[in-house]
């Protein structure tokens, strides 16, 4: 009955269109952490070249393997599991097409943008507001797609996978908007909404959630169909699998403040966060064990299976990375952990181990019933599965030791009490030689996923592309209910629609009050940054720095008598966009400002090793080449001055004078020292910023 | 600090509009039968040349 009616048809090409992109954005993407690895270890490897230097590589290797490896899988997965749990073809093919293109586009001009240094500076967020709005516009088209083929399900039963699927549809959608409020100040830049603290909080709110709804729970669902068809079993626990879910994202939403541990953030939130982090272990391991339980039957099977292999891989490192994510959250590990390579190990774990884990085994599986056709080759794949796990484990331990000697050093003090290493360089040259064993791993997982990808090809070449179709398989279909229970079964889902509702009305309402409130108080402690110095910043922002020094001195002693007093909330107050940064390559900044002198800093910044022998850090000719663009100056002020930034009018109305007066004050400086340098220079917006970081704190208060 | 208040209210909407979730699923008897569903989806479906 209507078996041959589209409908019925499965539109498998959506499932091998996401398919390629997400190899072929791995490798991409992979390709780029390599190379961003490869100058952690040896400084020239950028080649003097900009557009490929580390601030602006390691955000293209994050949201390449965040939005286009992972996505892209979840989007193949997704869409393979859903029209067959639904029983019909996706609700609109238009739809589909307009997402995976789309999708892609946004992912080219993402990768381009970056190389060009338009970024927002708010880690895995970095695009600028165009591509933002594209995101949120295909995002929601697909959310339409989803629910649409949802909504017309011929199966009455909502399988718990696709529980998972809206649950992370909706939340990223939200947690996307949010973080990117921001106001325009041409097509490629913009200033967030928030500012310092606020603006930290919203970030890691969104960077928390993002791993949890784009890298757990998309995961999780694919988990529960993919692994139960691998082994042609159900899962070990169909109701563990439906607690998991309810549990994981109740608990997940409010962990956040944990990746603000010693900062400006109140005390009571960042216990909060912490609180539930431990929680989350709970939820976490449950799945993990169900989908292990899952496979019991089949442990024989793993020898020879490549499928099984990587499921088994991803499942441990979901246990391994929801145990340790937790544990550093508490904030006596935290005080190690924080800033170190600990964390890259900690993400790595999650990426390489879990997310690439399900994505290798679902690709594996997906290829011959794709193709309708065996797969090209099993050994290849087991290849690829030892290649990946020693990679793996190289990368991993490498990191683990990096981030635990790093952290050790900073801590430790000698018989005086006085800081051991207090050269930071020290503690990062130490680290050199796990820096190469890094590298050597993620090489040896990207040949893995090069591999992969020669074997799909294969595969797809041997075999010819198939769509499933609809089969009755009789106990499916529930029978159709009066109109009575029909009404009884949507009362439930309008009354929550019409909650949401209503509470979006709410915010629609109270943000606007809030944004009142967070004005900017009039203080004379801390003034507005120069015409200037906001040019610098925007520099500082453009070249990533925030990706290996942070701007947050945290609350403790032996962090204080490295880099000076912790840093306060107040100090923050017109960071639109907050620049505290998660990662300490290089030393923290926040007190830098007047430390040394301007030749310091142009020297610093023309050859860093000229003033830190043996620094890793690169140089940037290009600043002391290229002229700073003050005709946005205006706009930028407007723009800021809208967020609640006090600048008189004639500063807004013409900004050059200003500029030039303290960029003449610098230049003079630096010619006093013997240097000849143009006002215009970019180097001396650059100075201008370093020198007043942190400096207005101690006008104020002493040590507290 | 105030954003602390947005956040927490856009948590409180994302956990009721999943509990409004959760009580529909156990209300419509989504979760009546937890045997049948997890079983079915090993069937495999029919293929179709493209």
């Amino acid at each position: 009955m209507g078996q041959t009616s589209k409908e019925n048809i499965y539109d498998d090409g959506a499932a091998r269109l996401f398919l390629w992109a997400t190899l072929i954005w791995g490798i991409v993407g992979m390709t780029v952490g390599a190379l961003a690895a490869l100058q952690l270890a040896f400084w020239p490897a950028n080649g003097g070249i900009s557009y490929i230097t580390f601030g602006r590589i390691r955000p293209i290797h994050t949201d390449a393997m965040i939005f286009a490896f992972a996505g892209n899988s979840i989007f193949a997965g997704m869409y393979y599991s859903l029209q067959r749990l639904c029983k019909r073809r996706l609700w609109s093919d238009t739809l589909t097409q307009i997402h995976f293109w789309g999708w892609q586009l946004i992912i080219a001009a993402t990768a381009i943008s970056l190389a060009f240094g338009f970024t927002q500076g708010k880690e895995y967020a970095e695009m600028e507001w165009p591509i933002d709005i594209a995101i949120a516009i295909v995002w929601v088209l697909m959310a339409v797609n989803v629910f649409g083929t949802i909504a017309y399900r011929k199966v009455e039963h909502l399988y718990v996978a696709i529980w998972f699927y809206i649950a992370s549809i909706i939340t990223i959608a939200i947690l996307h908007i949010v973080n990117n409020l921001a106001i325009p100040v041409d097509a490629f830049k913009s200033y967030s909404i928030f500012a310092g603290v606020q603006d930290a909080l919203v970030q890691w709110w969104y960077g928390h959630n993002a791993v949890g709804f784009l890298l757990t729970t998309p995961f999780l669902g694919i988990m529960y169909y993919f692994i139960p068809k691998a082994v042609d079993r159900p899962v070990y626990s169909y109701r563990l699998s439906i607690l998991h879910f309810w549990a994981l994202i109740f608990v997940y939403i409010w962990a956040g403040p944990h990746h603000l541990l010693y900062t400006s953030l109140p005390e009571w939130a960042q216990s909060l966060g912490m609180a539930f982090s431990i929680v989350l272990i709970a939820p976490s391991w449950g799945g993990m064990i169900n989908g292990l339980l899952t496979m019991r039957s089949s442990w024989d099977k793993i020898r020879e299976e490549p499928i099984l292999k990587f499921y088994v891989m991803a499942l441990t490192f979901y246990g391994m990375a929801t145990l340790e994510g937790p544990l550093l959250s508490i904030k006596t590990l935290n005080l190690l952990s924080h800033y170190t390579d600990w964390t890259i190990a900690h993400v790595h774990g999650g990426a390489l181990g879990w997310v690439g884990g399900m994505v290798f085994g679902m690709t594996y599986w997906l290829a011959p019933k794709l193709w309708n056709t065996e797969l090209y080759s099993k050994k290849l794949a087991n290849t690829h599965f030892w290649i990946a796990t020693v990679g793996l484990l190289l990368y991993v331990t490498s990191m683990w030791t990096a981030g635990i000697t790093q952290g050790l050093m900073w801590m430790t003090t000698n018989e005086e009490g006085l800081l051991k290493y207090p050269n930071f360089l020290e503690t990062v040259l130490a680290l050199i030689p796990l820096y190469w064993i890094r590298l050597v791993g993620g090489l040896m997982y990207l040949g893995g996923a090069i591999l992969c990808l020669y074997n799909v090809f294969m595969t797809a070449k041997q075999g010819s592309p198939v769509n499933g179709q609809v089969t009755d398989t009789g106990d499916r279909h529930v029978a159709p209910r009066t109109f009575h229970e029909r009404l009884e079964g949507k009362a439930f889902p309008l009354t929550a629609l019409a909650l949401v509702a209503v509470l979006i009305g709410g915010i629609v309402e109270f943000v606007p009050a809030f944004m009142l409130e967070a004005k900017v108080p009039v203080t004379t402690v801390i003034t507005p940054y120069t015409p200037l110095e906001l040019q610098g910043r925007d520099i500082y922002i453009r070249e990533g720095c925030y990706n290996c020094h942070s701007q947050m001195i945290r609350t403790f002693q032996k962090e204080e008598m490295r880099y000076g007093l912790h840093s306060k909330d107040y100090e923050f107050i017109y960071d639109f966009n907050f620049q505290w940064g998660s990662k300490r390559t290089g030393p923290d900044l926040h007190r830098v400002g007047k430390k040394y002198p301007d030749l310091w800093h142009y020297r610093h910044m023309l050859d860093p090793r000229s003033t830190s022998p043996g620094s890793i850090m690169p140089a940037y000719p290009w600043m002391f080449d290229s002229d700073v663009d003050t005709n946005l100056l205006t706009a930028k002020l407007e723009a800021l001055e809208k967020l609640g930034v006090p600048y008189k009018k004639e500063v807004i109305a013409q900004p050059e004078v200003s500029y030039m007066l303290q960029a003449k004050a610098i230049v003079d400086r630096l010619k006093a020292e013997g240097v000849d340098v143009d006002e215009k220079k970019e180097i001396v917006a650059m100075i201008g910023y370093l020198q007043k970081l942190g400096t207005e704190r101690a006008k104020d208060e002493g040590r507290n | 600090m105030e954003v602390l208040y947005i956040l927490i209210l856009i948590s409180f909407i994302l956990a009721f509009a999943s509990l409004g979730g959760f009580i529909w699923a156990v209300r419509s008897g989504q979760f009546e039968d937890l045997k049948t569903p997890a079983e079915s989806i090993l069937f495999e479906d029919n293929t179709t040349e493209e």
